[in-house]
This record gives structure tokens, sequence and C-alpha cells, in this order.
């Protein structure tokens, strides 16, 4: 029987393989558990889209400041050594290549690394972007941490996205509860796996081409 | 002497057209100048398109400016949010128009209005919906979209401190869109916490000088809401 990873086990397998001193970007959702296996000694610092290098954790209960929030609009705190800035100075951080990592949550990544995480393109609903465009484009490295298949058992890592993209060719990995993949041109390389899961039972879980180098 | 101080928020607020571009800072609740959106409420210009990041939470502050129907349409770029229910009900009645900008290119778009620059080329959208139909251009081996210069006939900000000639500082992650939006308007207006004496900011401390405001008022006790 496989045991898959749980969502804190993702985040801290992703959190393993952020070199310290890094300049990082977490996004709203399940990348937000990769803050919590950071460890301070490494001084891996978090930018928010909207205008902080080195936020901290979010504050104990009482002392929420409504004008100190993360992106996702929720309190947060500033570390010491910390800076606010404004957004063309948060974006030239993000579009000018500054950031070295960004880590956001996928619906589906194709293997040439489109990425389709903001919208699910139904008719009557308003888009609704964000930074996640910017950051797709901008950020050195994007991983993606999110579910290796749909609720229903359908793949996410597909050979063509379905749903609108977020960017083309930006992803350069993918950590899921089964596996970490790194984008190729050969396709998805598998970096690890879960214990007893083969290559070819992920690959039936997989629409995108996976393979390994022994 | 100049004296950029308006005695009300009233007085702040007066000689928004209707059909006026208004451009309202703020990132979710931070930095939204709550109290000068209800002041335009009050004041009663119609017709207006807005540029914010979001769409209004709850039914305060901008939320509450879409709910008295005040606005034709919206620029930004994520209207969604658990509590945004004014535009969302507004949205599926088809009665505001939505353009969906990605974050960075209404930064941008904004700085280009403000400065001067005829638009901007991004790489951020090339190839995905937000970038159909836009005419695109391949610079050293990488993708770009043209995007237009934003401009505001006004701006409605919130800030920390000013003094009467205008400087400004700001309060944590209240600054967000508020000093490019002060470039990008014809009329800026900002709400201050504390207005304060002139030679009281430390220069080398001011975000948005003086030059680009033109009226600001004193809020002591801002509405804060997420």
């Amino acid at each position: 029987m496989i045991k898959k990873r749980s969502r804190q086990e993702m985040a801290r397998r992703l959190a393993a393989d952020i070199p310290a001193g890094s300049y990082v970007n977490i996004g709203i959702g399940m990348p937000e558990l990769v803050a919590g296996f950071l460890r301070p000694e490494d001084e891996i610092i978090l930018h928010s889209e909207n205008g902080i290098l080195g936020m901290g954790p979010p504050p104990p209960a009482g002392e929420e400041d409504p004008e100190l929030i993360n992106a996702g609009k929720k309190p947060v705190t500033l570390l010491t050594g910390g800076a606010y800035f404004d957004h063309v100075t948060s974006f030239t951080i993000m579009r000018g290549g500054r950031l070295d990592l960004c880590i956001m949550g996928g619906m589906q990544v194709s293997e040439k690394g489109d990425l389709a995480n903001w919208s699910l393109g139904r008719p009557g609903e308003p888009p609704a972007v964000g930074g996640a465009m910017d950051l797709a484009v901008g950020a050195r490295q994007v991983y993606i941490l999110m579910e290796h298949v749909t609720r229903d058992g359908g793949p996410k890592l597909l050979r063509e996205c379905t749903l609108p993209l977020t960017g083309r060719g930006v992803v350069s990995r993918i950590y899921t509860d089964l596996a970490v993949l790194e984008v190729t041109p050969e396709g998805l390389q598998v970096l690890d796996m879960v214990d007893g899961l083969s290559l070819e039972a992920l690959q039936q879980q997989t629409e995108a081409r996976v393979y390994c180098i022994r | 002497m100049i004296n950029k101080f308006s005695e009300s928020l009233e007085q702040a607020i007066a000689g928004i057209p209707d059909g006026a571009v208004v451009l309202i800072g703020g990132f979710g609740g931070a930095g939204m100048p709550t109290e000068l959106i209800h002041a335009l409420i009050d004041q009663g210009a119609r017709e207006l398109t807005v540029v914010n990041n979001n769409a209004g939470n709850h039914e305060t502050g901008l939320a509450a400016l879409l709910k008295a129907g005040r606005v034709r349409k919206i620029i930004c770029s994520f209207p969604k949010s658990s509590h945004s229910w004014v535009f969302s009900e507004l949205y599926s009645q088809g009665r505001i128009e939505l353009e969906c900008v990605p974050q960075g290119t209404i930064a941008a778009r904004l700085q280009a209005g403000g400065s001067g620059l005829g638009g901007i080329y991004t790489p951020t959208a090339y190839g995905t919906a937000l970038a159909e139909g836009k005419e695109t251009r391949e610079i050293d081996g990488r993708h770009y979209v043209f995007e237009l210069p934003i401009k505001g006939d006004f701006a409605l900000v919130k800030a920390e401190k000013a003094d009467r000639w205008g400087n400004l500082v700001y309060n944590k992650t209240q600054r967000n869109f508020g000093p490019v939006m002060c470039t990008a308007a014809k009329t800026t207006i900002v709400q201050v916490r504390e207005c304060v004496e002139l030679g009281a900011l430390d220069p080398e401390t001011i975000v948005t000088p003086g030059i680009f405001v033109d009226r600001v008022v004193e809020v002591p006790n801002p509405e804060l809401s997420s």
C-alpha cells in the first residue's frame, strides 16, 4: 500500500530544497505551510507582493494590525531587518528577476512547464489573477505545490494544459503527494517518489511523460 | 503660502464629476481611504471608472461605492474574496464592467501614466487569455505584451502623516498603490491620520513628495477593515 505525502509532508519536502539566504515568495493556500518548515538560522527572506520583504509569522491573537497584512490579506508581522515598500518596487523585485523562488499552488502543469492556476475558465465567473502571472514570469524558479491528481483521480500533470494559462514554460519543479518532478526538455524527471511507488504506477496517474535517471 | 490641508472631507472630495476615472489606493483594507470614499458617495458623482487592486469587501469603502451604484467600470487584479458579495452580485447582473489586469501590470501602467510614458512592454500575461488581442513584441528573445498607461482624473489615497505642502509618509503595508497613484492622477486627494507642521517630517523618509499631492484631509481615527 502506497502512503501518500500529507500536505505538511509535501511542504516540508519542498522547504528542505530551499537554499539558505534565498528570497522567496510564498503563494496563498497550501504554499503557506512551507513557511512553518523554514529554519530561522537559514535567513530565507519571504516577500509579499503587497510590499514586504522579511515577512514574519502571524501575530498572537489580539496583536493584529490591519495595516500589516500579507498577499492573502491576513495579518502578519515583520522580522528584524524587514522592509516595507510600494507596489512599483514590489513588482520591480518580482518582474525584475530578483526572487530566487516563488511557490504557488497549481490546478494544472504541462510537461513543458506551462502553468494553469488562476481560472477554471467557467463562463460568468469574474476573472481574478492577482499577482500570479507576474510571479510566474518573474521569479527565477517557480515551484508548484499541489496534489498529484484531481479529486476525481484525473491527471493534473498533462501533455498540454486545458485550463486558462497563468504562464508558458515557467514551472521548474512540481512537489506532489506522490513525487517531486523537474521540468526538462524530455518530460518530467522524477527526483524522488514516495516509498513503494513504481515509475509505471506514477506514469499511470500522470498524463505528462515521466522518467527517472538511474 | 501653500496650504493643501482641507477643512473637511466634503471640501477635500469636492469637484469630482460624473464619468471621472478615480484611482483608489489600498490592497484589501490596508490603505483603503474609506472615509474619502464615503465622502464621495455623499458627494454624488456617478458613472465612475475605478482603479483598485480589488473590488471591495463587506459593505464599507469601495464596496459601499459599488453598492450605491456609482461605478460603471472597475479595473482591478483580484475582484474575488470571501467578502466581495457586492461586486459579485453586480457582476452577475451585468451592472458593472470589469477589466481584470495582472497586479504588477496595474502598477506599471500607473507608473507609465504618472511618468509621461506612452505605455509599457511587460512579459506578464504573454501567451495567456489576458493578453488576447494585444500587441506583442519580441525583445532580446523574450516575449512582451504592450499595455497602455492608466491615468486618473482623481486619486483617493490613504497615508499616515502629511504636512501642508502635501509631503507624505505611510504606515506599513498601507503604502501599496498609494505612491504610484499619487503620481498618476490630475488631482490627488489624501486622507491622513495626522497632519503635522512643515518640517516635522524627516526629508529622508518622505515617500511621496508633495508635488504629487493636491488636497489633504485629516481623519484621526479611520475605520480599519480587512
